[in-house]
């Protein structure tokens, strides 16, 4: 049995591509500040890479108050072996209490291959982490697509290992005036425990803004009947300022690309405005949309289950309501323009 | 060339029910199948078969009717089925998962090990990884496209706003994405032949070189405190009126809303 009391601080993994940090790194740094004030702790960002030093000031500013980092050329594109060894190093040597990741494609290969070397629990894909009254940290995840949350606990091993769903947990404001404390560790032989080659990187190339980072979102589903009429969707996206985005129907039909997917499969989205169009609500679906401020759904169907999460639903044909939408919105807007 | 598929029996429908005494899954009576993103890795290692002549072989951890999904892996074409089931392998978390199946597939002549990225039960995609990590090998997640050659294999591997093209020398672990192939029917004879005549290997407890603090329940770092369905958001307003009128109700709660 390991001695818990030697395990301290909330370590987040921030995951950088060509420098690039992605958001949902920041994301776990705000939820780390939250999870740490109740620990009486600290929040340490775990940077891997290779020239990145100049990436503190920016993790400083959305939560992290020390950063480690290893700087190696062989972290410098993302590989799991060096980046599991410098990982698990890091592990060895701080002891950290809890260490999140994004669920990401990197954080769901890296953590696992992590949390079976140090031997310790990991919790995939929460959606949600408390603190206990024996403080301990409660995670929280969808299973069995989203039927069932189970909350799991990780009671004699540490760190206590989760990675976090991106777009649910919530950024802190940017902080001002913070110097983080930078431990620059090395780990030996990084270059050495390379065990696979990369050939090329093979950029996907993608138009779209992506719909996490949307305000407001119109999604169509099978209901629109055809691929065609997501042309509809496109126009009053575009007099709302919005995206399209679409449910696994949609894509699985080949209407639309993957990477518009929202749900359990696809990606969860929080924007202020969500109008469902032609989507009968699956719970895999509802599971990646529920916490939009506002959803607005159409379907011709009563008794869709879209309509039990909808704040306004409007029982019709979505190829006649979407167009008298855009008429009605484009008219006010000219009004507004004149006035 | 020897290749392993892991592969999980996991219900067919996402209507599943809780005991509310144990709090586990209520399996009885819900339709079983093959996990889908395993049985795209199990196509994947047939197409591997029919170009060079690979064995491949399919294990399965789980209840005693996993069998059932051993048996139309072979129906496929899978050569051999390894049942891995053992009271004492119950209740495991990922850790203690992979590390039994590890122990396994340690007893097998292998060079590539496939899984399945994840299981549409459990979502976590952790499984694959971590036996490669029990059994010292390299791992390469979220396949999309695989090609063998001679002692290497070259992956496809997926990123949200990328590929990496990777080669790796076998042995090597890699988890399908279900993009990675389209699973074959059982053929007629497969199906007779898997379930007349083929022999199910069967491991328990007393034939994996396993410590018991990394098996079942007490080897799982990892406890489910609790679980619960989840409750729906209070419900809006729903109207049923014709066109004209719908839109211009939608219109007025957007606009007392601040939207438009």
């Amino acid at each position: 049995m390991i001695n818990k009391e030697e395990y301290k601080g909330v370590f987040i993994f921030i995951e950088q591509v060509e420098g690039e940090v992605a958001k949902v790194s920041y994301e776990l740094l705000g939820k780390g500040q939250e999870l740490a004030q109740e620990l009486n702790t600290q929040v340490t960002a775990v940077l891997l890479g290779h020239k990145v030093g100049n990436l503190a000031d920016k993790l400083a500013k959305y939560g992290a108050d020390e950063i480690v980092s290893v700087d190696d050329p062989a972290l410098d594109i993302y590989m799991t072996e060096p980046y599991a060894k410098a990982l698990a190093a890091i592990v060895d040597r701080f002891k950290p209490d809890i260490m999140l990741f994004g669920a990401t494609a990197i954080g769901r290969d890296l953590a696992p291959r992590v949390s079976a070397r140090v031997h310790t629990g990991l919790t995939a894909d929460c959606t949600k982490l408390e603190i206990n009254e024996e403080k301990s940290i409660m995670m929280t995840r969808p299973a069995f697509g989203g039927n069932i949350m189970a909350t799991i606990a990780c009671p004699d091993h540490r760190p206590q290992m989760a990675t976090v769903r991106p777009g649910v947990m919530e950024q802190i404001p940017k902080r001002s005036g913070i110097v983080p404390k930078v431990h620059n560790v090395t780990v030996e032989n990084l270059s050495a425990s390379k065990n696979v080659e990369i050939i090329e990187v093979i950029k996907k190339i993608s138009a779209n803004v992506d719909i996490m980072d949307a305000n407001v979102l119109i999604s169509g589903g099978r209901g629109l009947g055809c691929p065609e009429n997501f042309a509809l969707l496109e126009e009053l996206a575009e007099v709302l300022g919005g995206t399209v985005s679409s449910s696994r129907a949609a894509v699985d039909a080949g209407w639309q690309p993957k990477d518009r997917q929202v749900g359990q499969t696809g990606k969860t989205v929080r924007p202020n405005l969500y109008i469902a169009c032609g989507i009968s609500g699956a719970i895999q679906h509802l599971a990646g949309m529920e916490e939009s401020e506002i959803i607005v759904a159409i379907n011709k169907d009563p008794s869709a289950p879209i309509f039990e999460v909808a704040d306004y639903g409007v029982v019709g044909d979505v190829c006649k309501i979407v167009p008298g939408l855009i008429n009605e919105i484009s008219r006010l807007r000219e009004q507004q323009k004149i006035v | 060339m020897n290749v392993i598929v892991c592969i999980k029996q996991v219900p067919d429908t996402t209507e599943v029910r809780l005991d509310p005494v144990t709090n586990t899954l209520i399996r009885d009576g819900v339709p079983s199948i093959i996990n889908p993103d395993d049985k795209a890795g199990l196509e994947a290692a047939l197409a591997i078969k029919d170009q060079t002549g690979a064995k491949v072989t399919v294990i399965s951890m789980g209840p005693p009717q996993a069998e059932n999904a051993l048996r139309e892996a072979l129906a496929m074409g899978a050569d051999e089925a390894v049942l891995v089931t053992d009271r004492a392998f119950g209740g495991a978390d990922t850790w203690a998962t992979s590390s039994t199946l590890a122990a396994a597939i340690a007893k097998f002549d292998y060079d590539l090990i496939i899984t399945g990225r994840q299981a549409i039960d459990g979502d976590t995609a952790q499984v694959g990884p971590q036996i490669a990590e029990h059994l010292g090998i390299p791992n390469i997640s979220y396949a999309e496209e695989i090609k063998v050659e001679e002692g290497y294999i070259q992956v496809k591997r997926q990123y949200e706003e990328r590929y990496h093209l990777i080669r790796a020398e076998l042995p090597c672990l890699i988890t399908a994405l279900a993009e990675l192939a389209e699973p074959r029917y059982m053929s007629p004879g497969g199906i007779f032949d898997a379930c007349r005549k083929a022999e199910i290997t069967v491991l328990s407890r007393t034939d994996l070189d396993v410590d018991d603090s990394n098996i079942g329940l007490k080897g799982s770092p990892t406890r489910v405190k609790r679980s619960f369905t989840k409750q729906a958001k209070g419900k809006g307003s729903v109207i049923e009126k014709d066109t004209l009128e719908s839109v211009n109700w939608l219109i007025d709660r957007l606009q007392e809303k601040y939207i438009i």
